[in-house]
């Protein structure tokens, strides 16, 4: 019950860190506004340039870090646990992949932004996942081998995208955001359909918590009790493809949260998804918001893409948690 | 009472079951042994609905279990399959978890599956472990972990198979009295061992498969008089009776 208790505890702290995250992320910048400046502006109306900023560039950034954040993170919870195995992240196994595809083929036929480019980036996705999962039943490949033929189906949908970007020069430019992952030229144009989706897997997913840890117990242990193991293996492979892609529609492609994020989280919580999936969401949030705020104000006029940030920052702290914990989990 | 008859199963074209039958009585623990890939695991895993059947009937009672939905089933047989991962997830909720046949969605376990869960952990002595995660225990308490989701499944059916697999031998004994317990409560038991001596010893009836079929199903005494173990294993089985209990022991002399 104690421990209990500790983790609810842990979910609403986080919470609020994500909160104060956000609320800094609107406030700092190259124009910086206080809190009371804030609350005028979201709440009463108040029209002036910084409103314009607060209003066009800062809230759909910062909303565009949050759902960014907790997508990729709550992809890669669900992609570790349905395929059994915790190499497994959007980013590794080529979803992210697929979905930059989808949106690199959007690009070159001139469609930026709208429900069009989210949907292109889901597909893609899903395309990656399909091919990834099919791949993992009908060899009956292990985990690592399932994980090696994810990074190879990766470099092949990359060489995909390249391909297009050399072939269109027009779109290599944005291309090049696009790869490294951020958040400088977001609108809401392309946020807004795309968090959409993420609302949408995000509620699906949390009444799938028991769901999603039984088929964790392994198959033949989920069939005895009664579960559908194939058809609920395919419905989370399509919700993490749903949150990956829609997340990678308007942030680029953003490595290593889906990968770091669930494993902190797991380290503090363990891999019961009820409190899992809403922790991961939670940090992923607050981390992808924290970059970008830094990534803003370091080296301030000039803005770090975000996905060199959370590299430099991310790489170090997995490494020593991997070094801290090696041996703790026999089964990783 | 669990009746199977002509079941025949395959993986892919390679035919494994060639249509066994078997009766397992309620409160009676039925043993499968036979050599390996002679079909003990598919057979149970056909039982459990793990893997699809070609044809044949199994039947529980008056209901054919192809007509019963997959939730609908595990209420009513439990499976313990051989190979299990361990997974990260507390003992507790573990346990919790064989109340999902009785849930529909979206499932949030209630107050009675919390109770019952708790039950079988008092029943199988694992309730000081229901914090601690399944990577943490030993092989015999996580073995004791999936009898207690079995037992909170309520089914009227166990199966088991290779219980004793990575168990030492105090606790592939406990184990046993565990089992016998259970079928003791009025639980159809059937088992797959490799462990012949165990098998004979825990057995009320024992069935004996070779090449996908049921070669004989009879009491542990019979068999030992037959010659059928020693046509198929190639061993002889010696009985003594000590304490007024029948011992059962291999005949070693040729092998060492």
């Amino acid at each position: 019950m104690n421990k209990n208790r500790t983790i609810v505890w842990l979910i609403a702290g986080a919470l609020v860190a994500c909160f104060l995250i956000a609320i800094c992320s609107l406030c700092f910048g190259t124009v910086n506004v206080s809190i009371t400046q804030l609350w005028e502006i979201l709440f009463q109306g108040e029209r002036t340039v910084s409103a314009n900023i607060i209003l066009y560039a800062r809230a759909p950034r910062t909303l565009a870090c949050l759902f960014a954040g907790a997508a990729l993170s709550l992809s890669g919870a669900i992609l570790q646990n349905v395929l059994s195995n915790k190499l497994a992240s959007p980013s590794i196994i080529g979803v992210n992949a697929g979905a930059g595809l989808g949106v690199t083929i959007c690009c070159a036929f001139g469609i930026l932004a709208g429900i069009k480019v989210s949907l292109a980036a889901f597909v893609g996705s899903l395309l990656a996942v399909s091919v990834l999962s099919l791949f993992a039943s009908r060899t009956n490949a292990s985990k690592t081998t399932v994980i090696l033929g994810g990074v190879a189906f990766n470099s092949i949908l990359n060489a995909f995208s390249e391909s297009i970007v050399a072939l269109q020069p027009a779109i290599a430019a944005l291309n090049a955001d696009f790869r490294i992952g951020g958040f400088a030229s977001i609108s809401y144009a392309r946020l807004l359909p795309a968090m959409g989706m993420i609302a949408l897997a995000v509620l699906i997913l949390f009444t799938l918590f028991n769901e999603l840890d039984v088929v964790a117990l392994g198959d033949e242990t989920a069939q005895s009790v009664g579960l559908r193991v194939k058809r609920y293996r395919v419905l989370f492979l399509i919700l993490a493809a749903l949150l990956a892609g829609s997340a990678v529609s308007f942030s680029g492609l953003l490595g290593f949260v889906g990968l770091i994020v669930p494993h902190f989280v797991r380290r503090l919580v363990g891999n019961e998804a009820r409190y899992l999936l809403p922790l991961c969401a939670c940090v992923g949030a607050g981390f992808v918001c924290l970059c970008d705020l830094i990534a803003r104000l370091i080296f301030q006029p000039y803005e770090l893409p975000v996905g060199i940030l959370m590299a430099l920052i991310g790489g170090p702290v997995f490494a020593m948690l991997l070094i801290r914990y090696k041996g703790g989990h026999r089964h990783a | 009472m669990l009746n199977i008859s002509d079941l025949h199963v395959s993986y892919g074209k390679r035919a494994i079951l060639h249509g066994v039958s078997l009766s397992c009585q309620p409160g009676k623990i039925t043993v499968i042994i036979g050599p390996n890939g002679c079909g003990k695991s598919t057979m149970l895993k056909a039982i459990a609905g793990v893997t699809p059947m070609e044809r044949g009937e199994i039947r529980l009672d008056e209901d054919s279990l192809l007509a019963l939905s997959d939730l609908q089933r595990a209420r009513r047989i439990a499976y313990l399959a051989q190979g299990k991962s361990i997974p990260e997830i507390t003992a507790g909720r573990m346990v919790l978890h064989g109340r999902f046949p009785y849930l529909s969605y979206p499932r949030n376990y209630r107050a009675q599956d919390f109770a019952i869960a708790k039950q079988a952990m008092n029943q199988m002595g694992i309730e000081a472990y229901a914090h601690r995660s399944m990577s943490e225990l030993s092989g015999g308490m996580r073995q004791k972990v999936y009898i207690a989701m079995a037992l909170a499944q309520q089914s009227d059916v166990i199966l088991m198979d290779e219980p004793t697999t990575y168990l030492d031998i105090a606790q592939q004994f406990k184990l046993a009295k565990t089992i016998r317990e259970l079928a003791e409560s009025g639980k159809t038991i059937l088992l797959v061992l490799h462990d012949i001596l165990l098998a004979l010893k825990l057995a009320d009836q024992i069935a004996v498969m070779q090449d996908g079929y049921i070669r004989d199903c009879t009491t542990p005494s019979a068999l030992c008089e037959s010659t059928l173990l020693q046509e198929i294993f190639q061993i002889g089985i010696q009985t003594i009776t000590v304490k007024d209990r029948l011992e059962y022991f291999y005949e070693t002399e040729e092998l060492l």
